[in-house]
């Protein structure tokens, strides 16, 4: 298992606590939670070994198409391909961004 | 346009079944993931934890009753139990069985979907389960306890004996339910005996149906979320039962005691020793 941690500012966002995903085989869980502070706080534990890049680019390219909240975000990775990552993360952070559950 | 009705409820988060079972907004989950109790035991061992330990538990009613259920988690660790998940369940189960006492009826639903005890945490899963059993045995005296096995992963290990232990049993063509997974037999018996990728050997002997018609489990239902709520309901209007499957322990083993190991066993066979005796 590796530890992995990528802090970079984030913009003023409201948000929700959400949680999604599970640790299972080729799955990860992406909890999200707000923070006080101006970062994307996001940690990171996986069960593969040297993704630490692959990891950062992930990051970046949802970063690049929708710019990352000021949050804390955990998570506990269970060898997801990246577009599975993709997916889980971006469930995250829209659920933590609706402000209102629609009646 | 709606093209079907039905709602399976194997591919449900345990999450979600729970709030599939409990009347409409009821649920109320104790001990949440934000909690962030994980099992200290797995890291040490470099494997990825889970925020909630692959363990749901909450408060809710049911028709208006008020109730406590658990739901495990399968595809994280195949739904093992150990420290921390099995104790979120001994935990809720005592919480019932307060209430209880207190002279508020509190029933209680298992949605089992487990190999058993965690072996990263051998003994304290043992010790978890031995805990969730002593509470189940008190609670089912005052109202009933309720488990359900749907699938996919089934319920095996330790966990098989805390079905056993349950006033009701519920199951699915696709549940299984066994003391010992077919992998592990197969292992101690070797693969001529039992071939765990023969998967109608598998389920044949420990399948849902195969259970349902040997009395061990009470209820057979298909995978739909209709039927496991509709049906649960029924076992909780049936209440506490007069006797325990578990206190009849002495005419199954009298049938057990009678099985010629020499031959292959087939789910014929089994059924027919079960239901009749092998004579």
């Amino acid at each position: 298992m590796e530890t992995i941690q990528v802090k970079q500012t984030g913009h003023l966002a409201s948000l929700q606590p959400v949680l999604v995903g599970c640790v299972g085989s080729g799955d990860l869980e992406v909890m999200i939670e707000p923070t006080d502070g101006p970062q994307a706080d996001i940690n990171i534990k996986t069960s593969v070994a040297g993704s630490e890049v692959r990891w950062q680019q992930v990051i970046n390219m949802i970063n690049e198409s929708s710019p990352l909240p000021a949050m804390r975000m955990d998570i506990h990775d269970f060898g997801a391909t990246p577009g599975v990552i993709r997916l889980r993360i971006e469930q995250a952070l829209e659920l933590a961004q609706v402000s209102e559950v629609p009646a | 346009m709606n093209l079907s009705t039905s709602k399976g409820f194997i591919d449900l988060t345990a999450r979600k079944r729970i709030s599939a079972v409990l009347d409409k907004n009821t649920m109320r989950e104790l001990l949440s993931p934000f909690d962030r109790v994980t099992s200290p035991w797995l890291e040490k061992q470099g494997i990825v934890p889970q925020f909630d330990d692959g363990v749901v538990v909450a408060r809710g009613t049911l028709s208006g009753k008020k109730a406590v259920i658990a739901a495990i988690e399968g595809g994280f660790q195949g739904g093992s139990l150990g420290e921390v998940g099995g104790a979120k369940i001994a935990g809720l189960l005592e919480l019932a069985l307060e209430e209880n006492k207190n002279g508020n009826p509190t029933v209680a639903v298992l949605l089992l979907e487990t190999g058993g005890v965690r072996l990263q945490e051998a003994n304290l899963g043992l010790g978890a389960i031995a805990e969730i059993q002593s509470a189940i045995i008190e609670l089912r005296e005052y109202q009933p306890v309720i488990g359900v096995i749907t699938g996919p992963v089934g319920c095996f290990g330790g966990m098989s004996i805390t079905a056993g232990l349950c006033s009701y049993l519920i199951a699915t063509r696709e549940g299984r339910l066994g003391l010992n997974g077919p992998q592990v037999i197969e292992q101690e018996a070797g693969v001529e005996e039992y071939d765990s990728r023969d998967r109608g050997l598998i389920w044949g002997l420990t399948g849902g149906t195969q259970r349902y018609a040997t009395g061990l489990v009470d209820a057979f239902i298909d995978d739909d979320s209709d039927s496991v709520y509709d049906v649960i309901r029924d076992c909780l209007a049936s209440g506490v039962p007069a006797r325990h499957r578990s206190d009849d322990i002495e005419p199954t083993l009298n049938k057990l005691l009678k099985v010629d190991t020499q031959e292959q066993i087939t789910a014929e066979i089994a059924q027919q020793v079960l239901t009749k005796g092998n004579q």
